[in-house]
């Protein structure tokens, strides 16, 4: 079983983390779609971090001995997923970033044709 | 038509004249039904400006839109519809129009119901008017998903607002000068309609519907599949449940 400190611990750390998303939405610092998998990841430590029964069936059931490290598995697992879910973010917005530049670059030779012409 | 009926038909003529009116189509591969949707709204009301916003689009739809003599806004790549109606937001507010109609660009709604839209507003009864499926004189039909979803926003919405409201997700909406100027500086992501009349009503604005009928789809699908409705009916939860704890400062008069 675990011990009673860990679940605490956990619990309060899960729980500040949730605080500090929602606060982070809330002043408009952070999109909605971007926080959704952090909501998850806090929940998920939340409620496994309180309710110890589930946690030691889990920790069971993927062969780990000893259920806190499940709980810290499972934290580094969701902690991959999210940033997983940046490197497509950054991915996508790289590719934005060079449309960008581009049709900056062919507006920049439209105007200065047009510029040239009424000299 | 009876002469009472022509007077107010004239009576509204000659408001009308004085107010300077835009359509907003926000359109993302509708190369098929963009130019029949132009085609209609000029028919409706010849003096309604029209811009169509090119969300991106793979296909002939700036083309065919720019050919109809329409402004084309072409953004460099795809915003969702959040993004490209703000785009004909900030549009109608940098060339000073007074009223503008969202309309979408594939056929599912009726230019002529545009009149009717912009009835309360030049009565000045509204800030907003959103063209329902809902209230009374209305139809739709839809899938099942969607429809739950639909009313489920609805209901929500309408305790947040205090106010009944039957159509949160309805797209077909006019609004006036001071809706562009906020919705120019703040306009919701990926799936904008609950969210924007939740805040417009938090910012004092009002905002009411209007029955319309709608058409099936002429081209298309709905930009909502059933993989993401779920997401974004999860997100836009969210973002309801926490717009109600920002603080939304009073009206914005014109500078």
């Amino acid at each position: 079983m675990t011990p009673f400190r860990v679940s605490i611990t956990a619990a309060i750390a899960a729980v500040i983390l949730l605080l500090v998303i929602f606060e982070l939405i809330r002043s408009r610092r952070l999109q909605e779609r971007y926080a959704l998998l952090w909501l998850l990841t806090g929940l998920v430590i939340f409620v496994l971090a309180v309710w110890r029964g589930l946690l030691s069936k889990f920790a069971d059931a993927v062969g780990i001995a000893y259920p806190p490290s499940a709980l810290f598995v499972l934290a580094s697992f969701f902690v991959l997923v999210v940033l997983l879910h940046y490197s497509t973010v950054i991915s996508k917005l790289s590719d934005q970033n060079t449309a960008l530049a581009q049709r900056l670059a062919l507006m920049e030779n439209r105007l200065e044709e047009r510029e040239t012409k009424t000299d | 038509m009876t002469g009472q009926e022509l007077d107010v038909a004239e009576r509204r003529d000659a408001r009308l004249t004085a107010v300077r009116r835009i359509a907003v189509l926000p359109a993302r591969n509708e190369e098929k039904s963009v130019a029949g949707v132009i085609h209609e709204i000029r028919t409706a009301d010849p003096e309604l400006e029209i811009v169509v916003v090119d969300d991106g689009s793979v296909d002939a739809t700036s083309q065919v839109a720019e050919a109809t003599g329409a402004a084309v806004l072409r953004l460099p790549y795809n915003l969702g519809i959040g993004g490209a109606v703000q785009t004909g937001y900030q549009y109608a507010l940098e060339k000073d129009f007074d009223i503008a109609v969202q309309v979408d660009a594939d056929g599912q709604h009726d230019p002529k119901e545009i009149a009717r839209l912009l009835e309360p507003i030049l009565e000045g009864r509204a800030d907003m008017v959103v063209g329902t499926r809902f209230a009374e004189g209305g139809g739709y039909r839809g899938t099942r998903m969607r429809r739950v979803g639909i009313h489920l926003f609805a209901a929500i919405v309408s305790l947040i607002v205090r106010q009944r409201v039957t159509d949160t997700t309805s797209g077909f909406r006019a609004a006036n000068r001071k809706v562009i100027r906020l919705f120019a500086a703040d306009y919701p992501h990926d799936y904008p309609e609950v969210e924007a009349t939740v805040v417009l009503t938090r910012y004092g604005l009002k905002m009411i519907e209007v029955p319309v009928q709608m058409r099936i789809r002429e081209t298309g699908n709905s930009s909502i599949t059933a993989v993401r409705s779920v997401y974004y009916m999860v997100k836009v939860l969210l973002a309801l449940f926490i717009g109600l704890f920002r603080r939304y400062p009073t009206p914005l008069e014109e500078p």
